[in-house]
């Protein structure tokens, strides 16, 4: 019985942590262009920014 | 689009302007706009929306579009700034939120749940029950707010759609799971109603995002609209403006190869103008000062001052979407099969759980257990596969109409275009190209070709767009041409090295067709004399055919002479109607409803308009006008026709797959239900029923991708 009091709120805590995360990036747009996004990874913006 | 807005940089007031890009292929390209048009002064930033093939440009407002247009150009992008559209694309966002609530529910109750199966009791499995009481409450509250409103809406007003059943079944899932938990009873059935809602919503969010993709494509497509036009102030200054911000009286000037942004009176000027989109009729009108035009034509051959009558929703072409509005009544009749469905299936479900409370209570047994039983029968009874076995099929066929470059608006579309026993045909711009192309084109060679694609290039006129489009097609390079010089009226010059070159109206009138026709010279000598006609889509016959053998006969409905028609007609061996006013188009389509046909109507032009709207479905070429464009149901690009029968073949399968579909959802429903009525069904068997149940509803739509 131990046991489950911490196992069950580290389960809810974990899923509710995800249901966070996918609500944020949904707020942030990041579903609104799947295919620019899938894009995006392969421009090197770097190059303009020097590293320090 | 044009929108004001604050902004962070510098620039203290900003506008916003949306593009359509359809030359964007690579992530190359986003980073060379994004880029490229940052450096351009006056432009604040840019935001590429691939997927949509839009870009959204935040400039100070006194850049007009065409500056932003120019800009691209530079970039090497062709590019059109985007109307406002009275319709907001579908978000998908508040389905999908909904979809990440129930999905949490589900994933958490289903691990207390299976704790309960392997046997948990006492003390625990009442601990369980309550934690999974507490997830599911707020998420059923939130999640099944979609179908709650939709139920309710359909109630109020005295009818019946799928969400009644589940509305029901959900809440009544719900309080009687809550009451065997405040009671500490063995079953509670919170995975169920999560679970019913987290499939459900899978299929919500499937049509919503279908539907927001292709309207989304279909926008970026409108190409023929003026977004606005030059006006002259007091001063006699030209200023670039909306054409929603336009009025009666200004003075509107407009560029040889532009488009009206407004109707009006003709106060200098003479010029031919091309109405083709509000027409039909394919040859160029001559007009001069008095003339009456309206907004859509396109000028040919010189700058024209236009003493503006009527803008915005005052303009003809509003006019005519106003008539389409109308027209589309019988379209918002029509009831998806889904809700047909429904109709049935709702009254049965309710009525055989009805049925099982009441049997049991006459059987002797308890109120509690009759009604523990009712419950189960109406979860079991859910149409959880019912819900995916439509929109899961649709999205499938949608997804793969799209690779093919058929992009259909809504699932109601493919299900209207399945249904079409008979076609109707526009001529200009639907069974032929709508643009003129050269017809002895190999009167060109070497260099005089080169030399005649330079000069194409550089001009706006149809012909010289055409021409440029075959050379261009047969891999002509163009020459290097210097002093470029358009003659308005007559052609263009330019120099080629120290040699002068043209490309112009023929001098000398060969026949009758000179409207038609131009001559290239080269060193003051006429090298070949190109004549040009509208010509056949490529496929057309094939495609007419095709929709033979499907069961669907065609025939044509044009608004040009009986001449140009009866040309066409031959060719393609059909029936047809010409001189049509989009009343008579109308009028044909409704003759062919009330005898029982349902008509496909494939058009393009404006004219075209009223009758895309009140036929059963329709489909425009993506060369169609703006209003074609929303008029119509599905929207193919390229130039083929074949994409019509195509389309017209994939409906038909989905809607077998539909139906198909829904036989193995019922048919799982005539094997549990037998068991939920007996009272053995437990919630451990009713999940895994549902889950079996609407795999296998998804598995078979997948087929669709395949064939």
């Amino acid at each position: 019985m131990t046991g489950l009091s911490f196992l069950i709120p580290i389960a809810l805590t974990m899923g509710l942590l995800g249901l966070t995360a996918f609500l944020w990036a949904l707020d942030k747009g990041q579903f609104d262009d799947p295919e620019g996004s899938a894009m995006r990874i392969l421009i090197d913006d770097e190059a303009e920014e020097p590293l320090p | 689009m044009t929108r004001e807005s604050d902004l962070p940089t510098g620039i203290k007031r900003c506008s916003e302007t949306l593009l359509a890009v359809p030359g964007m292929h690579c992530a190359g390209c986003i980073s060379k706009i994004e880029h490229g048009l940052v450096a351009v002064s006056g432009v604040a930033s840019a935001r590429v929306d691939f997927g949509a093939k839009q870009v959204t440009v935040a400039h100070v407002p006194e850049m007009p579009a065409p500056a932003l247009v120019a800009a691209f150009r530079q970039l090497g992008f062709e590019a059109h700034a985007l109307v406002a559209s009275g319709d907001n694309p579908e978000d998908a966002r508040p389905l999908l939120r909904a979809l990440g609530v129930a999905g949490f529910a589900t994933m958490n109750i289903m691990l207390l749940s299976v704790s309960v199966w392997s046997g948990a009791t006492g003390a625990s499995r009442d601990m369980f029950h309550w934690l999974s009481a507490i997830i599911a409450l707020p998420a059923v509250a939130y999640a099944g707010r979609p179908f709650f409103r939709s139920a309710w809406g359909a109630l109020r007003v005295g009818r019946t759609n799928m969400d009644v059943p589940i509305a029901i079944g959900v809440i009544l899932t719900t309080a009687m799971s809550l009451f065997e938990t405040v009671t500490r009873g063995p079953h509670v059935w919170f995975d169920g109603a999560t679970m019913l809602l987290f499939f459900l919503l899978s299929g919500r969010v499937l049509d919503a995002t279908m539907r927001a993709r292709a309207r989304r494509g279909a926008l970026s497509l409108m190409q023929s609209s003026a977004p606005g036009g030059y006006i002259l102030d007091a001063q006699g200054v030209a200023h670039w403006m909306m054409a929603e911000n336009m009025a009666a009286g200004m003075m509107l000037l407009v560029a040889a190869g532009d488009r009206l942004a407004a109707d009006g009176v003709i106060t200098q000027g003479t010029s031919r103008v091309d109405s083709s989109i509000l027409t039909g009729e394919s040859a160029p009108r001559a007009v001069t000062v008095g003339d009456q035009i309206t907004a859509g034509m396109l000028n040919l051959s010189a700058p024209l001052t236009v003493r503006i009558t009527a803008a915005g929703a005052d303009r003809a072409i509003a006019r005519l979407t106003r008539i389409m509005a109308d027209a589309s009544q019988s379209r918002a009749k029509y009831v998806r099969i889904a809700d047909r469905a429904a109709r049935i299936y709702a009254p049965a479900v309710h009525t055989l759980a009805a049925l099982s409370f009441v049997g049991w209570m006459l059987a002797g047994a308890g109120w509690h257990e009759a009604l523990l039983i009712g419950v189960a029968v109406l979860i079991i009874t859910c149409p959880c596969a019912l819900g995916l076995a439509v929109p899961v099929a649709q999205v499938v066929a949608t997804g793969r109409l799209m690779r093919a470059g058929v992009l259909v608006k809504d699932g109601s579309a493919l299900e209207r275009l399945a249904q079409a026993d008979r076609a109707l045909f526009d001529k200009t711009g639907t069974l032929t190209m709508g643009a003129p192309l050269p017809q002895n084109i190999d009167a060109l060679d070497g260099t005089n070709a080169q030399v005649a694609l330079a000069l194409a290039q550089a001009n706006r006129h149809p012909l010289s767009q055409g021409l440029a489009r075959s050379l261009t097609s047969r891999g002509v390079v163009p020459v290097p041409l210097t002093q470029i010089e358009e003659m308005p009226g007559e052609g263009i010059m330019a120099r080629w090295g120290a040699v002068t070159v043209a490309l112009a109206r023929p001098q000398v009138t060969h026949d009758e067709e000179d409207d038609a026709a131009v001559d290239v010279t080269i060193a003051d000598k006429v090298v070949a004399h190109i004549v040009f006609a509208d010509q056949l889509r490529p496929d057309a016959l094939k495609a007419i055919a095709k929709l033979r053998i499907l069961g669907l006969e065609s025939s044509i409905l044009s608004g040009d002479n009986v001449q140009a028609v009866t040309q066409i007609a031959r060719a393609l061996n059909l029936t047809a109607q010409a001189n049509a006013r989009p009343q008579d188009k109308i009028d044909a389509v409704k003759h062919l409803t009330a005898a029982g046909a349902h008509v496909l109507m494939v058009g393009d032009g404006l004219n075209d308009g009223p009758a895309l709207a009140a036929a059963h479905v329709s489909m425009v070429p993506s060369s169609a006008s703006e209003v074609g464009q929303q008029a119509a149901d599905i929207v193919f690009m390229g130039d083929g026709l074949m994409a019509v029968p195509q389309a017209v073949t994939v409906a038909r399968r989905t809607q077998a797959i539909v139906v198909q579909n829904f036989v193995l959802a019922v048919g799982y429903n005539v094997l549990a239900v037998p068991l939920a009525v007996a009272g053995v069904v437990t919630p451990m068997i009713a999940a895994l029923a549902m889950s079996l149940s609407s795999m296998i509803v998804v598995a078979n739509s997948l087929r669709l991708a395949r064939a």
